[in-house]
């Protein structure tokens, strides 16, 4: 096998219907992007479960770090008041 | 890391994943976790993709086109199968091409089902109905392993799969209530099959030393004997209502255990056709090595068809 060989890996998004987002499906290798939108079809798209792609090169996804996760997160798991529920509302009000 | 904090770091990971928490690509995991999880997803890899040839064999010579277009479709899906798992191996840093070498030069391992032959029809329902349903028991399990891609990757295949676990029934269905001779072909399938089908969930319990770790790790989720006998309680019945028996004299109903017992797995020809010894070993490699070199004109296609269009781009780009 050659160097060559060695096709970059393309992160695969599908649309399922209209009215929904892409959602990440998993990956593959392909020598460029227009291979990686055919192989993406072949690969994840055999029981009609999409009607758009995206393809994007794994390497030009940046990432936060799993270590991260405390200073990134936790900020938001004390701040209840961003919740409705954190709002005392007489019943007789209703939904609101 | 002193080696103090990595077996603290060590007992952390396994308290978080025996409350069922589940391990991401870039969390920290112990060096074996990832070493026996590229192994074994590898390895699953492998044995989709030589999966492919038994049954590629009687795909020009299917009885019908509905038979035809299924099985065509089944074997496309092993393909898709391999893949899904082989971005799953990358995720823990594993190269794909490296494990494909270490495939097609005889290296590694994959599952000793696929070395032995189909020499007729029958075999296509044998294989969907009893090594599908075998596999499907193990990746059922696996749908709950800890490690979230190896996992999701597991989900997507176990949809895929129940067609063609039901897909080979429905051959042998039919065989089964076909003319005599074609009766004998199923039962004949079925008696070549059945034991290297239990086989595939691999030794007995006290004989297989990974598990016990794997198990800790909540990678695997049943031991090897536990989806065995589930496998055996599920298909006895299936094989009884259309009319074929059992291969084992000692298979019977115990009521107190509320399970078949059954006869002595032969382990012998279990380890010898791990030992490249099998009926096909060498067949198989051989056509997987074939495949490879005969696709590679078309590899090399893409790579120049892609690098022309890569300068075309930056021309139109500098240009304007």
């Amino acid at each position: 096998m050659s160097k060559n060989d060695n096709w970059k890996i393309w992160e695969v998004f599908i649309r399922s219907k209209n009215g929904i987002s892409h959602k990440h499906v998993g990956s593959l290798h392909a020598p460029d992007a227009e291979m990686a939108i055919k192989n993406a079809r072949d690969v994840y798209t055999r029981r009609s479960e999409g009607i758009s792609i995206w393809v994007v090169p794994s390497e030009s996804i940046t990432a936060s770090r799993p270590d991260e996760k405390e200073p990134l997160f936790a900020p938001a798991d004390d701040k209840v008041y961003r919740h409705p529920t954190f709002y005392e509302i007489p019943d007789e009000i209703g939904h609101m | 890391m002193s080696k103090e904090e990595i077996l603290n770091m060590e007992a952390r990971f396994e308290r978080y994943v025996a409350e069922e928490n589940k391990v991401e690509p870039k969390d920290w995991m112990p060096e074996k976790y990832r070493k026996t999880l590229i192994r074994q997803i590898s390895q699953h890899a492998h044995s989709e993709v030589v999966g492919m040839l038994p049954e590629a064999n009687w795909i020009s010579r299917a009885p019908s086109l509905r038979r035809k277009v299924a099985l065509l479709a089944k074997v496309q899906d092993e393909a898709g199968h391999g893949l899904y798992l082989y971005s799953a191996a990358e995720t823990l840093g594993a190269d794909r091409q490296q494990l494909v070498e270490d495939l097609l030069s005889g290296k590694a391992k994959y599952s000793s089902i696929f070395n032995y032959p189909t020499p007729t029809w029958a075999d296509m329902g044998a294989i969907g109905w009893l090594v599908d349903g075998a596999a499907i028991a193990n990746q059922v399990m696996l749908c709950r392993t800890s490690y979230g891609p190896y996992a999701r990757a597991m989900v997507k295949i176990c949809k895929e799969e129940s067609f063609h676990q039901r897909q080979g029934y429905e051959i042998m269905m039919a065989l089964a209530a076909g003319t005599p001779a074609q009766k004998k072909m199923a039962q004949d399938a079925l008696n070549r099959w059945w034991w290297p089908s239990l086989m595939m969930f691999g030794p007995t319990d006290d004989h297989s030393p990974n598990s016990a770790q794997s198990m800790k790790w909540r990678i695997k989720r049943k031991s090897n004997d536990e989806l065995r006998q589930e496998f055996i309680d599920k298909t006895v019945p299936q094989a009884e209502f259309i009319g074929l028996s059992i291969p084992d004299p000692d298979l019977k109903w115990n009521a107190e255990r509320g399970h078949y017992d059954f006869g002595e797995i032969n382990w012998d020809e279990f380890y010898n056709v791990i030992a490249g010894n099998g009926k096909c070993n060498r067949e198989r490699l051989a056509a997987r090595n074939k495949a490879h070199d005969e696709g590679k004109w078309v590899r090399e296609a893409a790579n120049a068809y892609a690098e022309k269009q890569r300068v075309r781009q930056q021309k139109q780009t500098s240009a304007a």
